[in-house]
Order: C-alpha cells, then structure tokens, then sequence
C-alpha cells in the first residue's frame, strides 16, 4: 500500500464521521432485519435505506474532503509525486474507507440474516453504490473551484439519481403506456446506478412479480447470467468513467 | 540547470506569461523580481509542475517537466503562502514528506533547528502564525538537499532574526554549487546573496543581468538603485512602466 493512501485513511479515521456512518448503518441495517419478520421484507427495507443513504453520504463527505484536501494536494505537487498518484490515492483512500465501513456496518447483518447469495449480492451492490458515488464526487468536485458550487452540484446529482430519476421513469411510463416501451425501459434504467441496482436486487429477490408486466420484461433480460453480467459491468463503468474525467482533468489543472 | 523556452500562459482572458526565455545555471542565485502580478510566482509554478503552460518548454537538469514528475526530487520549493493540511502538526506534515520522499541521502536539518521547530512538533498547521507556517515552508524546502531551491518571498513574515538566518542558510547553500532561485520585492535584502537579475513585467521578461554588469553599467552600488535606475532610463522608450514600479523599487 503506498505511503500516500496510508495518510489519506488516517485522516478519514481522525475525522470520525467514517465511523459515525458505519455505526448508522449498522443500527439500520440490524433494525431492519429485527423488525421485519421474514428476511425478504427485512431485506427490501434495508435495500430503500441503502439506495437513499449509502449515495448521500459517500457523495457529500467526498466532495467536502476533496475540497478540504486543496492544500494536501497542493503539498505533494511540488514533491517528486505524479499527479495520477496523488488523485488515485485519494480515490482509493476514500473507497476503502467507505467499502470497509459498509462491510462492518451493513455486510455483517446481511450474512447473518439473509440467504447467503442474496445478501452476498446485497453486499457487492452496497459497495459498487458507495464507489460509483465517490467517483461522481470526484467528478464534481474537480469541474469547479468554488466550494458551495461543487457541494451544490454534489447535492443535485444525488438528488437526481435517487429520487427524481424515479420520478422521470414513471412519467414516461404513464405517459407512453399505450406503446410497447418495455424494452427502452431497460435501456432507461442504466442511466442511473441506484435504479440498476434496485432491479437486480428485486430480480434476486424473487418479487419481481410485483413490478407487473414490465417486471417480467426485466426478468427476460436481468434474470439471466448474461443479463446479470452486462448490468454488473454498466455499473462499474459508472464509477469508472467518472474518475476517469475528473483524472483527465486533474491531471491539467493549474493549482 | 533550468532552461526555459517560449513558455506562454494565459489564464482565460489574461496572459501571464509571454514567451519567456530563461537558462539559469548551476551556482548562481537569482532574483526574480517585478511588480505584483507580473508572472513571477505563475512562472516559478510552471517549473514545478503546478501550473501547466500553454506552450513551450521546461527542461530541469536535462529532463523535459512536461508529463514528467522526477524531475521535482532536484528541486525545494518555498512557497509564498505555504498551505498545508490545517489538522496535522508540524511533526506530522515533517515526518509525512520524509516517508513519502523516502530518500536514502542525508537530511539537511539545520533550519529545523535553527528555527528550533522541535518544540513545535506538537502544533496544529493550522494554529501557527502566518511566520512559523513560513520558517516550516523553509525547513521543508531545504530537508531534502536539493540541487535547486526556489524561494517565493522567502523573508515575507519572517522576524528579523528568522530572515536573518535563513539568508546565512540560503549564502552557504550557494557555495555549495547549488541554484537559487529568489523572487521578493525587498530588494535591499538581496544585495549581499544575488549574482543574477531577472527583471519582469508584464508576462515579458525585461532583463536578465548579472550584478556586477549591472553595477557597472549603471554606476549605482546598490541593486535597489542601479533598477530603479534602469527603469528611469527605460521610461524614454517605453511608456508601459509606471510611475508606480518605479517608486516601488526606489522605496525599496
């Protein structure tokens, strides 16, 4: 593990708030599944709770720590330091922390409770979401140099994946419901990493029945491996592509 | 050491930096001065890799800076505004840039204890006065032994007795061979260091002299008059220096 990361993570540590959010997640996560009486319907409350926090809290805390890091970066630019290091050891130093803190928090009364293939799956999705959004705060955070902006834009984007995204989807659906949209439906749902999510974990779950025709649709094409595969593979590039500009970007900025 | 080619800058509208042409060379210690904004610290930026130029090109001890970061282990940098993570102390930021740098040759610790910050180790960056953030930005430039130091304003802020030592720091790291590269508006504190001028202004860099030829043709023993002098004689020709430097460098 390279020096640069190590001091990134003991910050993240010293800053506790990592550590408050593991500790939340672990009262919702053992909440949800001692109030529920089966594991599914444990599982589908965790899974609401997981979409609309997990994004929130990874988005918000990275875009401020970026910002607050200006003069840490600043710091290791005039060393013998790539910039490529300096901004894939932040990410990784924020990933890690986030991806841990998930497993401590919610990973542990997953395995216990859930069908160990479902809460396996649970699992990975948690921390593909935690990653996808810290590189889309990386990515807000390096196309503007005001603060309030980024977090702004920061607050926008979740907004937008987590609540509106649902909002526009249903639209469409009332709106052409006399066409065969099904299947466009399919495509739309990849443009927003909480919704890929949410379906697959559905689909797992086994109450895709409950999303009608169009769930049956989305059985045809998620429900098989192939299916499984491109969607896991959509998601990664959501968490890639984002890094990957605000690398570009990074890496021609004037500090 | 560093050799500087057409290297342009433009900051959306404004152009810092003007094809500038620069070769400095091993041994000399170098004042970069000029008015406030006139490209000194951006050009001091571009050699460290901070900011990224337009065009041209930097060539430190023979390597090319762009795309490039080795180069930087040759170089200490004193900041002007030196920023640093408010939370960690003073022997945290120190131990930090040993473990990264992780150098095998020795430590040049002397400013360190000089400055005696060993009984600071325990302070937060972020409670330290605007000085002893200053007196830390030398330690660091100098903790490494590099070939070439750039120092922004390194006397701004710094007590007397503070600025007098790191000027002792700075002559002997001279005669050692090394390059020094200086930029501050108290020109009468260079006069004892310095053996080459680079006047800027306006992006544009007006001369590059060393002292002694600027004594002579001037007339003048002290660098603060022989530019002021200079200036006086440029205003002829050229109506782009103001009234305003003028005074600045006489009063200085």
């Amino acid at each position: 593990m390279n020096r640069i990361i190590k001091y990134v993570i003991i910050d993240i540590l010293k800053n506790k708030i990592v550590v408050a959010y593991t500790i939340m997640l672990a009262v919702l996560s053992w909440s949800a599944f001692s109030l529920e009486d089966s594991s599914t319907k444990g599982m589908l409350t965790l899974l609401n709770i997981i979409l609309l926090t997990v994004p929130l809290v990874s988005i918000l805390f990275t875009t401020i720590y970026i910002y607050n890091s200006a003069e840490f970066i600043e710091l290791l630019l005039s060393q013998p330091i790539a910039r490529k290091k300096i901004w894939f050891s932040l990410f990784i130093g924020l990933s890690m922390s986030f991806i841990v803190s998930f497993i401590i928090g919610a990973g542990i009364p997953l395995l216990i409770y859930a069908p160990i293939n479902t809460g396996v799956m649970m699992l990975l999705l948690g921390v593909i979401i935690s990653v996808v959004f810290i590189s889309i705060a990386f990515l807000s955070s390096i196309t503007t140099r005001d603060k309030a902006k980024g977090i702004g834009m920061s607050i926008m984007l979740w907004l937008y994946f987590c609540l509106l995204f649902d909002g526009i989807v249903l639209f469409l659906l009332f709106q052409f419901s006399d066409y065969p949209i099904e299947k466009i439906m399919v495509i739309i749902t990849a443009l927003s990493p909480v919704d890929l999510a949410r379906i697959l974990i559905l689909l797992h779950l086994d109450v895709s029945a409950m999303l009608g025709y169009t769930g049956a649709i989305f059985k045809d094409f998620f429900g098989t491996t192939l299916g499984f595969l491109i969607s896991l593979c959509l998601l990664c590039l959501w968490f890639i592509v984002p890094y990957w500009i605000s690398l570009v970007r990074f890496r021609k900025k004037d500090l | 050491m560093i050799n500087i080619q057409q290297i342009s800058k433009r900051f959306s509208k404004l152009e810092v930096l003007k094809h500038i042409d620069l070769q400095c060379n091993k041994g000399e210690c170098i004042a970069l001065i000029g008015p406030n904004g006139c490209g000194k610290t951006t050009l001091i930026k571009s050699i460290l890799g901070m900011v990224i130029p337009d065009s041209g090109e930097i060539i430190v001890n023979g390597e090319n800076t762009k795309a490039n970061f080795e180069y930087r282990k040759h170089i200490g940098y004193m900041p002007q505004i030196g920023r640093y993570p408010q939370n960690m102390t003073i022997g945290q930021v120190l131990q930090m840039m040993k473990e990264i740098r992780q150098t095998t040759s020795t430590l040049d610790e002397d400013l360190i204890k000089s400055f005696e910050l060993e009984h600071l180790y325990g302070k937060a960056m972020g409670t330290l006065s605007g000085g002893t953030t200053q007196k830390v930005s030398a330690a660091l430039a100098f903790l490494f032994n590099p070939d070439i130091l750039i120092l922004d304003e390194p006397t701004a802020g710094l007590d007397p007795l503070a600025s007098e030592i790191l000027k002792e720091k700075i002559i002997t790291e001279k005669n050692k061979g090394k390059l020094i590269l200086i930029t501050s508006h108290l020109l009468s504190e260079l006069d004892d260091l310095i053996t080459q001028i680079i006047f800027m202004q306006d992006g544009r860099v007006e001369f590059h002299h060393s002292v002694e030829q600027l004594r002579n043709d001037t007339g003048e023993t002290k660098i603060s008059k022989a530019i002021a002098f200079i200036l006086k004689n440029k205003i002829g020709n050229k109506d782009v220096i103001t009234q305003s430097t003028i005074n600045q460098s006489v009063k200085s």
